[in-house]
């Protein structure tokens, strides 16, 4: 079935076998980023303790490390880095703005809630 | 290459409002708008999390201690076997890009391919987390307990067999005297029960027909009892590991009280072993939205493979409804690597 009163988008993505062979290589690379990094963060995990007064920087590591394996999969998996940047931030900043805010919040509301539940008791 | 889609389109039809304007087809973007709105979904799951997590008084679990098991081979390996999930999980969403590269080539047979191991992948993360729900539920051995000076003890260490209950005091079935001789993990299984209804008392079970028996078992190993205080922003103030004969002896005498509020073996949505219980909660929704969500996209993988399999999308002349189920697939494998951190690293 022949349209032509629309663009074919879905066709744009087809590439040749040569183009094929250096995005498979990129893929690999990302998988072994990805295990590795994992890796890391579990032999981290199971060295250094909570009660340990490293902690702090442990965690902001971990979430790190989090963000950079999340940044993979978004741009690389699915392809997001590929796709027009419009496209890209049009996803990317309204989500970030909003769980920032979200995460702000919440944590600074439950700091609060557990201060008073210590002042006042419970 | 993927989406990089600069196409003369005369201003004709660009006027005409027949271009899009992310140059993606609306199958894609509404995908797009599908995982933007599901990833806010988890992100207030996860804060919601952080919320409780902070806001409780009592010491919050942590990970590499309350996941410390593989099957078959017993206890002792933190966060083993989550990495191999996550490791699982991630084999699978590579193998669902190398399904999409397919299509993008037209090549029928490496989509079949890439899509099969796609959705074994899928079916061994599944199977993984319902044997670790399993495990989370019935807990181990030992259980967490209360001390005599109130403060809660998680415990660590080999628990002694059973061997044989003796029965010192008949009931329906046993008389005086009867030895009882099951398999260990039979007798462990009765002596949960017992300990959970508070018929264990002053080293003495009685038994599902009333007869009261006495135990014989192996020594404990390795025994520890964990007490943790919480620390006021997040980390933990204070752990105190009592060891030893010092540590059995504070056990056995809080189990042998017969109160069965000592005793939590494993965790459901009004008791945990591991910590607060709010901690259970949000580990059951969190962790079991997610493999409903890992589910869904099995199924959905199978339906598109079914398609790939009768040529559907060849005929069609472009592979992609393989790519928008992989966008979904790698959404959910996005979101166990933010659930992996927050429930199990951090």
């Amino acid at each position: 079935m022949e349209r032509d009163d629309i663009i074919e988008y879905s066709l744009h993505n087809h590439h040749s076998e040569e183009a094929g062979k250096k995005i498979r290589r990129k893929i690999w690379v990302v998988t072994a980023i990805l295990t590795v990094v994992t890796g890391i963060e579990v032999a981290i995990g199971s060295i250094i303790h909570q009660d340990n007064p490293i902690w702090w920087v442990v965690k902001l590591l971990f979430i790190g490390l989090t963000l950079l394996k999340a940044g993979y999969i978004v741009l690389t998996f699915m392809h997001l880095g590929d796709e027009r940047k419009v496209l890209k931030y049009f996803i990317l900043i309204p989500y970030a703005l909003f769980i920032i805010y979200l995460i702000f919040i919440a944590l600074t509301e439950a700091m609060a809630v557990n201060h008073a539940w210590e002042t006042y008791g419970g | 290459m993927a989406g990089h889609a600069t196409t003369h389109v005369d201003s004709g039809s660009l006027w005409g409002g027949k271009v899009s304007p992310f140059s993606v087809s609306y199958g894609k973007l509404m995908m797009w708008f599908f995982l933007v709105s599901d990833a806010l979904t988890f992100g207030g799951l996860l804060t919601a999390y952080g919320y409780t997590r902070h806001t409780t008084q009592s010491a919050w679990p942590i990970g590499e201690e309350t996941f410390d098991s593989l099957p078959f081979l017993g206890h002792g390996f933190p966060l083993a076997y989550v990495a191999l999930m996550t490791f699982i999980l991630i084999v699978s969403s590579v193998t669902m890009v190398l399904a999409v590269e397919a299509g993008h080539r037209m090549d029928r047979r490496g989509v079949f391919k890439w899509m099969i191991a796609t959705i074994i992948g899928g079916f061994f993360f599944l199977g993984s987390q319902a044997w670790e729900w399993s495990h989370f539920i019935h807990g181990t051995h030992f259980g967490s307990v209360e001390l005599n000076d109130g403060s809660k003890a998680i415990v660590k260490g080999h628990f002694g067999e059973f061997q044989s209950f003796t029965v010192v005091e008949a009931g329906k079935h046993h008389k005086k005297g009867d030895v009882i001789k099951e398999t260990p993990d039979e007798l462990f299984h009765h002596f949960r029960t017992a300990v959970m209804h508070g018929q264990v008392k002053d080293n003495k079970i009685t038994l599902h027909d009333g007869s009261v028996a006495t135990w014989k078992r192996e020594a404990d190993h390795d025994m520890k009892l964990i007490v943790k205080t919480d620390g006021n922003d997040v980390a933990l103030k204070t752990v105190k590991v009592i060891k030893g004969s010092e540590a059995e002896k504070l056990y056995w005498e809080a189990l042998n009280t017969g109160d069965k509020s000592r005793i939590t073996y494993g965790a459901d949505l009004k008791s945990n072993e591991y910590g607060p219980v709010q901690y259970g909660q949000f580990f059951f929704f969190i962790t079991g939205f997610h493999g409903f969500h890992v589910f869904s996209g099995v199924i959905i993988n199978i339906l598109i493979f079914m398609g790939v399999a009768r040529g559907l999308y060849h005929k069609r002349g472009h592979y992609e409804m393989v790519e928008k189920t992989g966008l979904y697939w790698h959404f959910v494998d996005l979101v166990w690597v933010f659930v992996f951190t927050f429930f199990y690293l951090v």
